[in-house]
């Protein structure tokens, strides 16, 4: 991947088949797919428009990547971020790790998901039939990102 | 020296103020972003209660996210954002 901004939808299964590139060193794949759901908030959604920052996003995924591999002993990592106009059981976001074993797998999929809900900048506006709404940022998201920075890394 | 400085806005804030980017000469007296922020503010308007200084808003300088006592220099490219809400 390893890191994609666009408005085309993905295949899992083929991004994780060029992740792995037929490694044999790699044990573990852990993946994680983000989807439109058509409920938000008690309002039923017709519509998700994402917007970003071009240049920073990718900029700041980047890093939370980079950051992963620093504390995780994994081997590789793609995300891909879709933008623009989704509907509900649209795909939104991919995340895939590979590694060795699924400890860290699972870790660091999880830790780049929480990282980039609250650092990587993209917003999402919704059509409801009480009109469009941009969705506002949850403190669950913060909390989900801040336990993960008092954890000791698991590689120095 | 004036400087020119990029401006850019996202996702509500935009909408709020109603102009995705603006180029601006670095006023005099601007050092930080926090006093960018407080320049922009005093224009008042939809810019004094998009950008007003208890709201929760997201700033980058040169595509890095920045804190209030980030400094800003000629050519920087300064953004103001709402909290994000990807993934």
């Amino acid at each position: 991947m390893p890191v994609r901004v666009q408005t085309e939808d993905f295949d899992v299964g083929t991004e994780i088949a060029r992740l792995r590139r037929g490694d044999p060193k790699i044990g573990a794949v852990a993946s994680f797919v983000g989807v439109v759901r058509n409920v938000n908030d008690g309002d039923s959604i017709a519509t998700l428009t994402l917007e970003h920052y071009p240049g920073m996003t990718e900029k700041a995924i980047e890093a939370i990547v980079a950051e992963a591999k620093s504390r995780w002993d994994i081997v590789d990592v793609g995300v891909i971020h879709r933008v623009g106009e989704l509907k509900p059981l649209d795909q939104i976001v991919l995340v895939v790790v590979v590694g060795g074993h699924r400890g860290d797998a699972f870790a660091a999929c999880e830790f780049i998901m929480d990282y980039l809900k609250t650092r990587a900048p993209f917003w999402k506006k919704e059509e409801t039939p009480e009109g469009a709404r941009w969705v506002d940022a949850r403190a669950s998201d913060d909390d989900a990102a801040e336990r993960w920075a008092g954890r000791k890394k698991d590689v120095a | 020296m004036s400087a020119n400085l990029k401006l850019r806005f996202f996702a509500k804030l935009r909408e709020d103020l109603g102009t995705p980017a603006e180029d601006l000469i670095l006023p005099v007296g601007v050092t930080t972003v926090g006093d960018l922020r407080a320049h922009l503010t005093a224009r008042g308007g939809a810019w004094a209660t998009a950008l007003a200084p208890g709201r929760a808003l997201g700033i980058a300088v040169n595509q890095e996210k920045a804190q209030p006592s980030t400094s800003i220099k000629a050519d920087d490219e300064i953004a103001f954002f709402p909290p994000v809400t990807g993934g």
